[in-house]
């Protein structure tokens, strides 16, 4: 849609104000790091402006300025503050030169409408930035653990070695007592038992009753839906009592009439109550799987004598597939995090890798949990990149193009 | 059916009438499909919603009492409080049969913790009480009246038959009136004495809390959604990575990072002290207190905003806005008058699920919310696993269920079940 939009060099008298504003924020996070804010903020406008100044008045060489600030903002950075304040100088002098003739040369214009006024212009990267910060915000988290997993000392927080890059900060030592300490292996093992056998109860009758719901003629079909789908709606503290009561009974009996194994029956308790709440997940992907679903394809099927089982696993099954295993993806990470309901209806020998982490969290804080983190975050980029995946293959298969 | 003017009914292949064959098919076609529902919906029904209405049921349940002192209810209902008498022998004779009975079967203890909630003190009385009485025998020890008394003063206690007295029906509103700060009492329902009032506080701030969340994720969510449904698909299914990733990422991740990131010696406050904005005695406190769970909560639950609202940007012609603007509008005419009011539906279908979700959410209120940011959910899980007073917990969770049930009633209507997307 980019309209090219002749751009014109700007005057000075635009230029410079706002790289001069620009330079303050950054003096005065230097300023106020070494003692006066104030100083700072007049320092850092008066050298940018001047740079600019140099840059487009005397200099005029756009490759040989932005290397200059580079090297010159590096410099400064580490007498000031060492090697990480050095990277931030780096960047900072990389920025600013390329600020400074992006707006000299009006380049901001380019991908912009001829017709719009500053104001809109303004505005326009305005909002940008806004929704940066925003997205900032929604990712920090994230990554700020990610480092902090690595921490050779016991802290939950960034030593002054690691910020020095000191190989000595860094540790592989956290991942070490994860692999190797017990409770926090068999809280994995548990999780990756729980989790799949969960998935498998969940999607299977979960599929059964979507291609059921998906029926032309059912009765009673939004009472059923609300059914369905209530494990979701119904806030966890709530599904989490009412089953604590419901499994103690349900245990007692199996463990006194049945006369099962206590451990065996702890599994069974918790798996059943993932199950349930996973199963509104698959309902809903696989009932939108189906929404698209080319109903002829299975009267032709059976047109040509496939009896009902072989239509479903030759001919629909393929094609849901797509929906049936992110379906299955969110049953999985749904009960893979769940800690609530596990809290309430299991027992010590049923801890998973997520009610290890809230003990962690609570009583004693060991930065292995960040180590943990780490890991789940991998995980869940897997996942994602699945699901992505799928999504493109069932929009193909059904012949839409990838928007 | 051009030729239904024909004589007769029109007949199928085998020589039925068409009607009752059409009319057996549906009924196949019927029966397959809940064939193929009846599974899963027996499954949920047996292991979610009976559970849950029997979970309900006890917070109006209360055939302990009875259970316990069969004699002793009946009498003592007739029993009449205003006389300011003690009662008659008669009651501490069944009540002496009924406690032999308890103290065998070791139930008076679970009976007392019930009498206790309304009574404090009752307990005790019961326990040390139970150890003389389980030696006495129910003929020869006869009467009673004064070795109960003699036993503990409580059994003289007008205060204590009145209680029995009060909270000896089958059924009882006690624990609903708990809930909301209030006591069931002989003279009726009344105010809790004020330092008791804490529930109804919290409620408020549970509710309270739950929109400024809603709120922050409406501020926060609706320039992202914009900017992902107006930018070329290219750069906004980059940018929807970012949206996703915390979406899929565990909430125990995101909370342990939220922790890392608000303690007194967490990343944020280390930036500012490192910046010198804060000098390093005053760090800022922004955990264990309502601004932690806030700031974590409107994480956590941003991308259940985000995505709804996508949803129904994406559907918004950008046309529209530049007719608009082509015809005079300012931008913010523009976007108020025309494109806002099209957004509406994907903003109210992100504020209730975000607001679902907030009000019944548990972990992260416990682990970043100190005492001052805990939700009600924290209080029902208090009463479940610490105080083990059950009635209560589930008298606290039918409110929250409720409200939770008519909101998403209110989804419903608006946005339609079947219309829920993920990812």
């Amino acid at each position: 849609m980019a309209a090219l939009t002749p751009i014109s060099r700007k005057p000075l008298s635009l230029v410079l104000p706002t790289v001069a504003a620009a330079g303050a924020i950054l003096g005065l996070f230097v300023g106020t790091a070494n003692g006066s804010g104030l100083m700072g903020i007049i320092i850092g406008a008066a050298a940018i402006a001047g740079l600019a100044f140099v840059y487009t008045q005397v200099l005029k060489n756009e490759k040989l300025a932005k290397w200059i600030s580079i090297v010159g903002m590096a410099a400064l950075g580490f007498v000031l503050g060492g090697i990480p304040a050095a990277i931030i100088g780096a960047l900072a002098g990389w920025f600013y030169s390329w600020f400074i003739y992006w707006l000299y040369e009006g380049r901001y214009r380019q991908r912009l409408l001829p017709y719009l006024t500053p104001g809109q212009v303004l505005w326009h990267y305005g909002f940008r930035v806004i929704c940066g910060a925003i997205f900032i915000f929604l990712i920090t988290p994230i990554l700020v653990v990610m480092p902090l997993s690595f921490n050779s000392q016991d802290f939950f927080t960034f030593t002054p070695e690691m910020l020095r890059f000191e190989a000595e900060g860094y540790s592989l030592k956290h991942y070490q007592d994860f692999f190797t300490n017990n409770e926090w292996q068999r809280s994995f093992k548990n999780s990756l038992l729980i989790a799949p056998i969960a998935t498998i109860i969940s999607v299977s009758l979960g599929t059964l009753a979507a291609i059921g719901l998906s029926q032309s003629h059912v009765p009673g079909r939004r009472a059923i839906m609300a059914i369905l789908i209530s494990p979701m709606i119904v806030p966890l503290i709530i599904s989490a009592t009412g089953m604590f009561f419901f499994y103690a009974q349900i245990g007692n009996w199996m463990e006194g009439t049945l006369g099962f194994n206590k451990n065996f029956v702890g599994y069974v308790k918790v798996i059943l109550a993932h199950a349930v709440l996973g199963i509104p997940f698959v309902i809903i992907t696989v009932t939108a799987t189906l929404v698209g679903f080319d109903r002829s394809l299975t009267r032709a099927a059976s047109n040509m004598g496939a009896d009902p089982v072989t239509t479903f696993f030759r001919v629909q099954m393929p094609l849901i597939l797509p929906g049936v295993i992110s379906g299955g993806l969110f049953a999985f990470i749904t009960s893979f995090d769940e800690v609530v309901v596990v809290l309430f209806v299991g027992s010590a020998s049923q801890k998973t890798l997520p009610w290890q982490m809230f003990t962690g969290l609570r009583e004693q804080i060991s930065p292995t949990i960040l180590a943990v983190a780490t890991i789940l975050v991998g995980i869940s980029i897997a996942l994602l990149i699945t699901l992505e995946f799928l999504r493109r293959r069932s929009e193909r298969l059904r012949g839409m193009t990838p928007q | 059916m051009s030729d239904t003017a024909e004589n007769g009914p029109v007949l199928a292949a085998d020589g039925t009438p068409l009607k009752r064959s059409l009319n057996r098919a549906l009924r196949v076609q019927k029966t397959r499909a809940m064939l193929l529902i009846a599974p899963l919906l027996l499954f949920v029904l047996v292991s979610f919603i009976i559970p849950i209405l029997s979970m309900l049921f006890r917070s109006v349940e209360n055939d302990i009492v009875v259970n316990t002192l069969p004699e002793t209810v009946p009498i003592l209902a007739q029993w009449d409080s205003s006389t300011g008498e003690l009662p008659s022998e008669e009651v501490y004779a069944a009540m002496a049969r009924d406690m032999i009975k308890a103290v065998e079967a070791k139930k008076h203890t679970k009976l007392a913790t019930r009498l206790n909630y309304e009574k404090t003190g009752i307990a005790s009385m019961f326990r040390k009480s139970g150890r003389t009485i389980k030696k006495w025998d129910p003929e020869a020890d006869a009467p009673f009246k004064e070795k109960f008394l003699d036993l503990h003063k409580g059994w003289g206690d007008m205060d204590v038959w009145k209680t029995i007295q009060t909270h000896s029906g089958l059924y009882t509103n006690g624990y609903f009136l708990n809930a909301i700060d209030m006591q069931k009492t002989p003279e009726g329902a009344q105010a809790q004495p004020e330092n008791k009032q804490i529930l109804v506080k919290l409620f408020i701030r549970t509710l309270i809390m739950s929109l400024v969340i809603m709120g922050a994720c409406i501020l926060l969510g609706y320039p992202i959604a914009w900017i992902l449904a107006n930018l070329p698909a290219r750069q906004s299914n980059m940018l929807m990575i970012l949206v996703l990733l915390p979406f899929w990422t565990s909430l125990l991740v995101r909370t342990s990072a939220w922790k890392v990131m608000l303690q007194q010696q967490g990343v944020i406050n280390e930036v500012l002290v490192w910046l010198g904005l804060v000098a390093d005695e005053s760090r800022l406190v922004i955990i264990n207190n309502q601004f932690g769970t806030i700031v974590a909560m409107t994480h956590i639950l941003l991308p259940f905003m985000i995505l709804p609202m996508y949803s129904v940007m994406q559907t918004i012609q950008p046309t529209y806005l530049r007719a608009a603007k082509s015809m005079g509008a300012t931008n913010w005419t523009a976007f108020w008058r025309v494109y806002f009011p099209q957004s509406i539906p994907g903003i109210g279908a992100g504020s209730i699920l975000v607001f679902i979700l907030a009000i019944g959410y548990y972990i992260t209120p416990e682990i970043v919310g100190g005492t001052k940011g805990v939700f009600i959910s924290n209080r029902i899980a208090y009463h479940i696993s610490s105080s083990l007073n059950w009635g209560l917990a589930a008298a606290l969770g039918t409110i929250l269920l409720v409200v939770v049930l008519i909101l998403y009633w209110a989804y419903d209507k608006i946005v339609g079940i079947d219309n829920v997307k993920l990812g």
